[in-house]
Protein backbone atom coordinates (compact mmCIF):
# COMPACT_ATOMS: atom_id res chain seq x y z
CA UNK A 1 0.00 0.00 0.00
CA UNK A 2 2.58 2.57 1.12
CA UNK A 3 4.84 1.34 -1.68
CA UNK A 4 2.28 2.38 -4.27
CA UNK A 5 2.11 5.87 -2.77
CA UNK A 6 5.89 6.12 -2.68
CA UNK A 7 5.90 5.31 -6.41
CA UNK A 8 3.13 7.83 -7.14
CA UNK A 9 4.77 10.66 -5.16
CA UNK A 10 8.28 9.97 -6.46
CA UNK A 11 7.03 9.76 -10.03
CA UNK A 12 4.97 12.95 -9.64
CA UNK A 13 7.83 14.93 -8.08
CA UNK A 14 10.43 13.53 -10.48
CA UNK A 15 8.30 14.25 -13.53
CA UNK A 16 7.71 17.82 -12.40
CA UNK A 17 11.44 18.40 -11.85
CA UNK A 18 12.13 17.05 -15.37
CA UNK A 19 9.48 19.31 -16.90
CA UNK A 20 10.59 22.35 -14.90
CA UNK A 21 14.34 21.83 -15.39
CA UNK A 22 15.39 24.03 -18.29
CA UNK A 23 12.32 26.24 -18.32
CA UNK A 24 12.63 26.99 -14.62
CA UNK A 25 16.38 27.22 -14.10
CA UNK A 26 17.72 28.51 -17.41
CA UNK A 27 14.88 31.00 -17.57
CA UNK A 28 16.13 34.23 -19.14
CA UNK A 29 19.52 33.04 -20.28
CA UNK A 30 20.04 32.74 -24.01
CA UNK A 31 20.86 29.27 -25.26
CA UNK A 32 23.69 28.73 -27.78
CA UNK A 33 22.72 28.39 -31.44
CA UNK A 34 23.93 24.79 -31.80
CA UNK A 35 21.74 23.75 -28.87
CA UNK A 36 18.71 25.54 -30.30
CA UNK A 37 19.33 23.81 -33.62
CA UNK A 38 19.17 20.42 -31.86
CA UNK A 39 16.15 21.33 -29.78
CA UNK A 40 14.11 22.07 -32.91
CA UNK A 41 14.11 18.32 -33.54
CA UNK A 42 13.06 17.08 -30.08
CA UNK A 43 9.49 16.19 -30.99
CA UNK A 44 10.24 14.62 -34.39
CA UNK A 45 13.27 12.89 -32.85
CA UNK A 46 11.57 11.23 -29.89
CA UNK A 47 7.92 10.66 -30.75
CA UNK A 48 8.54 8.39 -33.79
CA UNK A 49 10.89 6.24 -31.70
CA UNK A 50 8.25 5.96 -29.00
CA UNK A 51 5.58 4.99 -31.55
CA UNK A 52 7.65 2.39 -33.42
CA UNK A 53 7.48 -0.49 -30.88
CA UNK A 54 3.83 0.31 -30.09
CA UNK A 55 3.02 -0.23 -33.78
CA UNK A 56 5.38 -3.13 -34.55
CA UNK A 57 5.20 -5.10 -31.30
CA UNK A 58 1.97 -4.05 -29.52
CA UNK A 59 1.46 -5.31 -25.98
CA UNK A 60 -2.23 -5.96 -26.67
CA UNK A 61 -1.25 -8.80 -29.04
CA UNK A 62 1.45 -10.14 -26.74
CA UNK A 63 4.21 -8.50 -28.79
CA UNK A 64 3.17 -10.22 -32.05
CA UNK A 65 3.14 -8.14 -35.24
CA UNK A 66 -0.43 -7.23 -36.10
CA UNK A 67 -1.14 -6.35 -39.76
CA UNK A 68 -4.27 -4.36 -38.86
CA UNK A 69 -2.31 -2.12 -36.46
CA UNK A 70 0.47 -1.61 -39.01
CA UNK A 71 -2.12 -0.76 -41.70
CA UNK A 72 -3.90 1.64 -39.33
CA UNK A 73 -0.66 3.41 -38.42
CA UNK A 74 0.44 3.64 -42.09
CA UNK A 75 -2.89 5.11 -43.16
CA UNK A 76 -2.83 7.59 -40.27
CA UNK A 77 0.65 8.65 -41.33
CA UNK A 78 -0.38 9.00 -44.99
CA UNK A 79 -3.47 11.03 -44.14
CA UNK A 80 -1.48 13.20 -41.72
CA UNK A 81 1.12 13.94 -44.39
CA UNK A 82 -1.51 14.58 -47.04
CA UNK A 83 -3.95 16.76 -45.10
CA UNK A 84 -1.54 18.18 -42.47
CA UNK A 85 -4.52 17.71 -40.19
CA UNK A 86 -4.00 15.72 -36.99
CA UNK A 87 -7.63 14.95 -36.34
CA UNK A 88 -8.20 13.37 -39.77
CA UNK A 89 -5.14 11.21 -39.22
CA UNK A 90 -6.56 9.98 -35.90
CA UNK A 91 -10.05 9.36 -37.29
CA UNK A 92 -8.76 7.41 -40.31
CA UNK A 93 -6.25 5.47 -38.17
CA UNK A 94 -8.76 4.28 -35.58
CA UNK A 95 -11.46 3.66 -38.23
CA UNK A 96 -9.01 1.47 -40.16
CA UNK A 97 -8.22 -0.58 -37.07
CA UNK A 98 -11.90 -1.02 -36.19
CA UNK A 99 -12.84 -1.71 -39.83
CA UNK A 100 -10.27 -4.47 -40.25
CA UNK A 101 -11.19 -5.91 -36.85
CA UNK A 102 -14.84 -5.95 -37.86
CA UNK A 103 -14.15 -7.53 -41.28
CA UNK A 104 -12.02 -10.25 -39.72
CA UNK A 105 -14.80 -10.92 -37.21
CA UNK B 1 0.19 36.24 -36.61
CA UNK B 2 2.83 38.55 -35.15
CA UNK B 3 0.08 40.82 -33.90
CA UNK B 4 -1.48 38.08 -31.79
CA UNK B 5 -2.52 39.27 -28.35
CA UNK B 6 -2.62 36.94 -25.34
CA UNK B 7 -6.39 36.74 -25.72
CA UNK B 8 -6.35 35.69 -29.38
CA UNK B 9 -3.41 33.36 -28.71
CA UNK B 10 -5.32 31.71 -25.85
CA UNK B 11 -8.31 30.94 -28.05
CA UNK B 12 -6.11 29.83 -30.95
CA UNK B 13 -4.49 27.30 -28.60
CA UNK B 14 -7.86 26.27 -27.21
CA UNK B 15 -9.28 25.57 -30.67
CA UNK B 16 -6.17 23.70 -31.85
CA UNK B 17 -6.28 21.45 -28.78
CA UNK B 18 -10.00 20.70 -28.88
CA UNK B 19 -9.78 17.79 -31.37
CA UNK B 20 -7.13 16.11 -29.22
CA UNK B 21 -9.61 15.61 -26.39
CA UNK B 22 -11.01 12.82 -28.59
CA UNK B 23 -7.79 10.87 -28.10
CA UNK B 24 -6.71 12.13 -24.69
CA UNK B 25 -10.12 10.99 -23.42
CA UNK B 26 -9.80 7.30 -24.35
CA UNK B 27 -6.18 7.28 -23.16
CA UNK B 28 -7.17 8.63 -19.73
CA UNK B 29 -10.17 6.30 -19.64
CA UNK B 30 -7.88 3.38 -20.37
CA UNK B 31 -5.65 4.27 -17.43
CA UNK B 32 -8.65 4.35 -15.11
CA UNK B 33 -9.76 0.94 -16.37
CA UNK B 34 -6.33 -0.73 -16.32
CA UNK B 35 -5.35 0.81 -12.98
CA UNK B 36 -8.52 -0.40 -11.30
CA UNK B 37 -8.06 -3.86 -12.80
CA UNK B 38 -4.52 -3.89 -11.42
CA UNK B 39 -5.94 -3.42 -7.94
CA UNK B 40 -5.34 0.30 -7.34
CA UNK B 41 -8.00 2.11 -5.32
CA UNK B 42 -9.69 5.32 -6.48
CA UNK B 43 -7.25 7.62 -4.65
CA UNK B 44 -4.24 5.83 -6.14
CA UNK B 45 -5.51 5.94 -9.72
CA UNK B 46 -6.36 9.62 -9.35
CA UNK B 47 -3.03 10.24 -7.59
CA UNK B 48 -1.22 8.98 -10.68
CA UNK B 49 -3.47 10.91 -13.03
CA UNK B 50 -3.31 14.26 -11.23
CA UNK B 51 0.26 14.24 -9.87
CA UNK B 52 2.09 12.63 -12.81
CA UNK B 53 -0.05 13.48 -15.90
CA UNK B 54 2.15 11.41 -18.19
CA UNK B 55 0.23 8.48 -19.62
CA UNK B 56 3.08 6.47 -21.11
CA UNK B 57 5.07 6.52 -17.86
CA UNK B 58 1.97 5.75 -15.79
CA UNK B 59 1.28 2.65 -17.88
CA UNK B 60 4.93 1.64 -17.56
CA UNK B 61 4.82 1.99 -13.76
CA UNK B 62 1.59 0.00 -13.62
CA UNK B 63 3.03 -2.78 -15.79
CA UNK B 64 6.20 -3.07 -13.68
CA UNK B 65 4.22 -3.00 -10.41
CA UNK B 66 2.17 -5.95 -11.66
CA UNK B 67 5.42 -7.74 -12.51
CA UNK B 68 6.47 -7.15 -8.86
CA UNK B 69 9.53 -5.16 -9.92
CA UNK B 70 11.43 -3.45 -7.08
CA UNK B 71 10.09 0.00 -6.22
CA UNK B 72 13.28 1.74 -7.33
CA UNK B 73 13.23 0.04 -10.76
CA UNK B 74 9.58 1.04 -11.21
CA UNK B 75 10.35 4.70 -10.45
CA UNK B 76 13.54 4.81 -12.53
CA UNK B 77 11.99 3.20 -15.61
CA UNK B 78 8.89 5.39 -15.54
CA UNK B 79 11.02 8.51 -15.07
CA UNK B 80 13.28 7.47 -17.97
CA UNK B 81 10.24 7.60 -20.27
CA UNK B 82 9.60 11.14 -19.07
CA UNK B 83 13.17 12.28 -19.68
CA UNK B 84 12.06 13.37 -23.15
CA UNK B 85 10.24 16.15 -21.32
CA UNK B 86 13.57 17.64 -20.25
CA UNK B 87 14.10 18.27 -23.95
CA UNK B 88 10.59 19.72 -24.23
CA UNK B 89 11.42 21.97 -21.28
CA UNK B 90 14.66 23.07 -22.92
CA UNK B 91 13.00 23.82 -26.24
CA UNK B 92 10.40 25.97 -24.42
CA UNK B 93 13.08 27.97 -22.60
CA UNK B 94 13.83 30.45 -25.41
CA UNK B 95 10.10 31.10 -25.91
CA UNK B 96 8.77 31.09 -22.35
CA UNK B 97 11.90 31.72 -20.26
CA UNK B 98 10.83 35.31 -19.54
CA UNK B 99 7.38 34.37 -18.26
CA UNK B 100 6.76 34.82 -14.50
CA UNK B 101 7.89 31.95 -12.28
CA UNK B 102 4.37 30.86 -11.36
CA UNK B 103 3.47 30.62 -15.05
CA UNK B 104 6.61 28.63 -15.82
CA UNK B 105 5.81 26.24 -12.94
CA UNK B 106 2.24 25.81 -14.15
CA UNK B 107 3.44 25.28 -17.74
CA UNK B 108 5.94 22.68 -16.49
CA UNK B 109 3.16 20.86 -14.63
CA UNK B 110 0.93 20.71 -17.73
CA UNK B 111 3.66 20.11 -20.32
CA UNK B 112 2.41 16.87 -21.87
CA UNK B 113 3.02 15.57 -25.40
CA UNK B 114 -0.10 17.20 -26.84
CA UNK B 115 0.23 20.64 -25.24
CA UNK B 116 3.95 20.66 -26.02
CA UNK B 117 3.65 19.63 -29.67
CA UNK B 118 0.83 22.10 -30.37
CA UNK B 119 2.53 25.02 -28.63
CA UNK B 120 5.96 24.36 -30.06
CA UNK B 121 4.51 24.22 -33.58
CA UNK B 122 2.78 27.56 -32.97
CA UNK B 123 5.98 29.21 -31.62
CA UNK B 124 7.94 27.94 -34.63
CA UNK B 125 5.31 29.27 -37.03
CA UNK B 126 5.18 32.69 -35.33
CA UNK B 127 8.40 33.17 -33.34
CA UNK B 128 7.98 36.92 -32.89
CA UNK B 129 4.91 36.65 -30.65
CA UNK B 130 5.27 38.15 -27.18
CA UNK B 131 6.09 35.87 -24.26
CA UNK B 132 2.65 36.62 -22.82
CA UNK B 133 0.99 35.50 -26.07
CA UNK B 134 3.08 32.33 -26.18
CA UNK B 135 2.21 31.47 -22.58
CA UNK B 136 -1.45 32.22 -23.30
CA UNK B 137 -1.37 29.84 -26.28
CA UNK B 138 -0.03 27.09 -24.02
CA UNK B 139 -2.70 27.72 -21.39
CA UNK B 140 -5.33 27.74 -24.13
CA UNK B 141 -4.14 24.37 -25.38
CA UNK B 142 -4.11 23.00 -21.81
CA UNK B 143 -7.65 24.14 -21.01
CA UNK B 144 -9.42 21.30 -22.86
CA UNK B 145 -6.62 18.70 -22.60
CA UNK B 146 -5.83 18.53 -18.87
CA UNK B 147 -9.38 18.41 -17.40
CA UNK B 148 -10.43 15.83 -20.01
CA UNK B 149 -7.41 13.69 -19.10
CA UNK B 150 -8.28 13.80 -15.38
CA UNK B 151 -12.04 13.40 -15.91
CA UNK B 152 -11.62 10.48 -18.31
CA UNK B 153 -9.47 8.58 -15.80
CA UNK B 154 -12.16 9.04 -13.16
CA UNK B 155 -14.73 7.77 -15.65
CA UNK B 156 -12.50 4.78 -16.40
CA UNK B 157 -12.59 3.78 -12.73
CA UNK B 158 -16.40 3.79 -12.86
CA UNK B 159 -17.07 2.06 -16.19
CA UNK B 160 -14.23 -0.42 -15.74
CA UNK B 161 -14.57 -3.63 -17.63
CA UNK B 162 -17.67 -2.61 -19.58
CA UNK B 163 -15.31 -1.49 -22.40
CA UNK B 164 -14.87 -4.25 -25.00
CA UNK B 165 -11.24 -5.08 -25.89
CA UNK B 166 -12.30 -4.97 -29.57
CA UNK B 167 -12.18 -1.16 -29.38
CA UNK B 168 -8.38 -1.52 -29.11
CA UNK B 169 -8.12 1.68 -27.09
CA UNK B 170 -4.44 0.95 -26.51
CA UNK B 171 -3.85 1.98 -30.11
CA UNK B 172 -5.19 5.48 -29.53
CA UNK B 173 -1.75 6.22 -28.05
CA UNK B 174 0.49 5.60 -31.10
CA UNK B 175 -2.15 7.00 -33.46
CA UNK B 176 -2.16 10.26 -31.48
CA UNK B 177 1.61 10.53 -31.61
CA UNK B 178 1.64 9.89 -35.38
CA UNK B 179 -1.00 12.58 -35.83
CA UNK B 180 1.08 14.99 -33.73
CA UNK B 181 4.27 14.34 -35.70
CA UNK B 182 3.09 14.57 -39.30
CA UNK B 183 2.28 18.30 -39.39
CA UNK B 184 5.78 18.94 -38.02
CA UNK B 185 7.48 17.24 -41.00
CA UNK B 186 7.92 20.53 -42.83
CA UNK B 187 11.54 20.33 -43.97
CA UNK B 188 14.03 17.70 -45.11
CA UNK B 189 15.77 18.01 -41.73
CA UNK B 190 12.55 17.19 -39.86
CA UNK B 191 11.90 14.18 -42.12
CA UNK B 192 15.50 12.97 -41.67
CA UNK B 193 15.16 13.21 -37.88
CA UNK B 194 11.86 11.30 -37.89
CA UNK B 195 13.19 8.51 -40.14
CA UNK B 196 16.36 8.21 -38.02
CA UNK B 197 14.19 8.03 -34.92
CA UNK B 198 12.23 5.05 -36.29
CA UNK B 199 15.30 3.19 -37.58
CA UNK B 200 17.17 3.68 -34.30
CA UNK B 201 14.18 2.55 -32.25
CA UNK B 202 14.30 -0.76 -34.15
CA UNK B 203 18.09 -1.15 -34.15
CA UNK B 204 18.48 -0.29 -30.45
CA UNK B 205 15.39 -2.12 -29.18
CA UNK B 206 17.57 -4.69 -27.38
CA UNK B 207 18.73 -2.05 -24.85
CA UNK B 208 17.07 -2.23 -21.40
CA UNK B 209 15.38 0.47 -19.29
CA UNK B 210 14.21 2.61 -22.15
CA UNK B 211 17.79 3.51 -22.98
CA UNK B 212 16.87 2.78 -26.61
CA UNK B 213 14.32 5.61 -26.52
CA UNK B 214 16.73 8.18 -25.14
CA UNK B 215 19.52 7.17 -27.52
CA UNK B 216 17.23 7.06 -30.56
CA UNK B 217 15.91 10.52 -29.70
CA UNK B 218 19.37 11.95 -29.19
CA UNK B 219 20.75 10.51 -32.46
CA UNK B 220 17.67 11.67 -34.38
CA UNK B 221 18.07 15.20 -33.01
CA UNK B 222 21.71 15.25 -34.07
CA UNK B 223 20.79 14.07 -37.57
CA UNK B 224 18.07 16.75 -37.85
CA UNK B 225 20.44 19.48 -36.66
CA UNK B 226 23.22 18.32 -38.99
CA UNK B 227 20.95 18.21 -42.03
CA UNK B 228 19.72 21.72 -41.20
CA UNK B 229 23.32 22.97 -40.84
CA UNK B 230 24.36 21.49 -44.21
CA UNK B 231 21.31 22.83 -45.99
CA UNK B 232 22.19 26.21 -44.51
CA UNK B 233 18.57 27.12 -43.98
CA UNK B 234 16.46 27.80 -40.97
CA UNK B 235 13.13 26.02 -41.15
Amino acid sequence: MTEIWIIILALGAGTFVIRFSFLGILGNRALPLWLLRHLRYTAVGILPAMVTPLVLWPEATGGQMDPSRIAAASLALAVGLWTKNAIWAIVVGMATLWGIGWLMG
Amino acid sequence: MTASTPRTAYWRGFRAALPFTIVVGPFGLLFGVVGTEAGLDVAQVMGFTVLVIAGASQFTALQLMQDNAPTLIVIASALAINLRMAMYSASFAPHLGRAPLWQRALIAYMNVDQTYALSHADYEAAPSQSTAAKAAYFFGASTPIIPVWIGASALGIVVGEAIPPALALDFAVPITFIALITPALRTLAHVAAAVTSIVMAILLSFLPWNLWLLLAGLIAMMVGAEVERRMGTRP
